[in-house]
């Protein structure tokens, strides 16, 4: 099982995402300007400012070489997650619902938050082990989750809201209190918290983060990559 | 040519930088102040004027969230 972590210029949580991934298998950095994923059985888009989230977050970075091939890797059934502004960059592409807004308080915040796991048989939720809460770190400024009305109740019907701020915990706005997202088929994924950041319970304030990866490593494992 | 692309929240969507300014204005004694949106502007000379919406839809504004209205100048 080999990740592929993205890595461009901003990025700042490329090293985290790359360690995190390490703990379930192999992984390697993709530098912005390659076109090749080295064989990546599944990509990580990470954390961070892409190209100082210039004109909007994500915007620029999903023209980046390596974001076209990681949208082709997408249409042909590859797993990806999109993490914080790896979640920017996988709306801006289209290959995720909706966009990202400014949070309604326009200040950065950085708290751990409690997630309700709403969809806990997918690719990257189906290693939780019964896990329905999930503590992770979550720190933009960048964050409120929107979508048309249609599109909110088009999602829910087809199970695509993954994970949602606990009642309380919605500190951005987002719409309907959704955290993660995913693809109508399944394979990309998206969340404005951090998973990577939350591997190891001296730094992370919990180690709810790591079931992310796992699952990703046993979908792989299932032969969910096509 | 000179164009000039102004973008804006889309209506109804919640614009926290525009309510914002709506509440500091006030603050400095300018009343009857109301709707107030904040957006961008991006200004370019383009040899191919043809092509400004394009660029619009596929970069300089978020169709999703935002409107876009393209002045040409010259």
């Amino acid at each position: 099982m080999r990740f592929g972590v993205l890595q461009f210029p901003g990025s700042c949580d490329e090293v985290d995402a790359l360690q995190a991934a390490r703990r379930v298998g192999d992984a390697e950095l993709i530098w912005h300007a390659e076109r090749d994923l080295g064989g990546a059985d599944a990509i990580v888009v990470p954390g961070g400012f892409s190209y100082g989230d210039y004109l909007r977050a994500g915007a620029i970075a999903r023209f980046s070489p390596a974001m076209e091939s990681v949208i082709e890797f997408a249409r042909d059934g590859g797993l990806v997650l999109g993490i914080c502004n790896g979640f920017q960059v996988l709306c801006e592409a289209r290959l995720l619902p909706g966009a990202l807004l400014p949070n309604t308080n326009l200040r950065f915040i950085f708290r751990q938050v409690d997630l309700d796991v709403v969809a806990p048989d997918t690719p990257f939720t189906r290693a939780l082990g019964g896990l329905t809460r999930l503590s992770i770190p979550a720190k933009h400024s960048w964050g409120r989750y929107y979508a048309d009305d249609s599109t909110l109740d088009e999602l829910e019907r087809r199970g695509q809201v993954v994970l949602r701020y606990t009642s309380g915990h919605n500190f951005n706005g987002s719409l309907r209190d959704i955290a993660g997202v995913s693809n109508e088929a399944g394979n990309v994924f998206g969340l404005m918290p951090h998973p990577e950041h939350a591997v190891d319970a001296l730094t992370g304030g919990s180690t709810d983060g790591l079931t992310i990866f796992q699952s990703m490593r046993l979908a792989v494992e299932e032969g969910v990559h096509v | 040519m000179r164009a000039r692309v102004l973008i804006r929240p889309k209506a109804g969507i919640l614009d926290p930088q525009g309510a914002a300014v709506e509440r500091a204005l006030p603050a400095l004694g300018f009343a009857g102040v109301a709707n107030v949106h904040v957006g961008r502007l991006v200004e370019l000379d383009v040899e191919d004027s043809s092509q400004l919406q394009s660029m619009c839809e596929r970069l300089l504004a978020n169709p999703l969230v935002e409107d876009y209205e393209v002045q040409l100048l010259s």
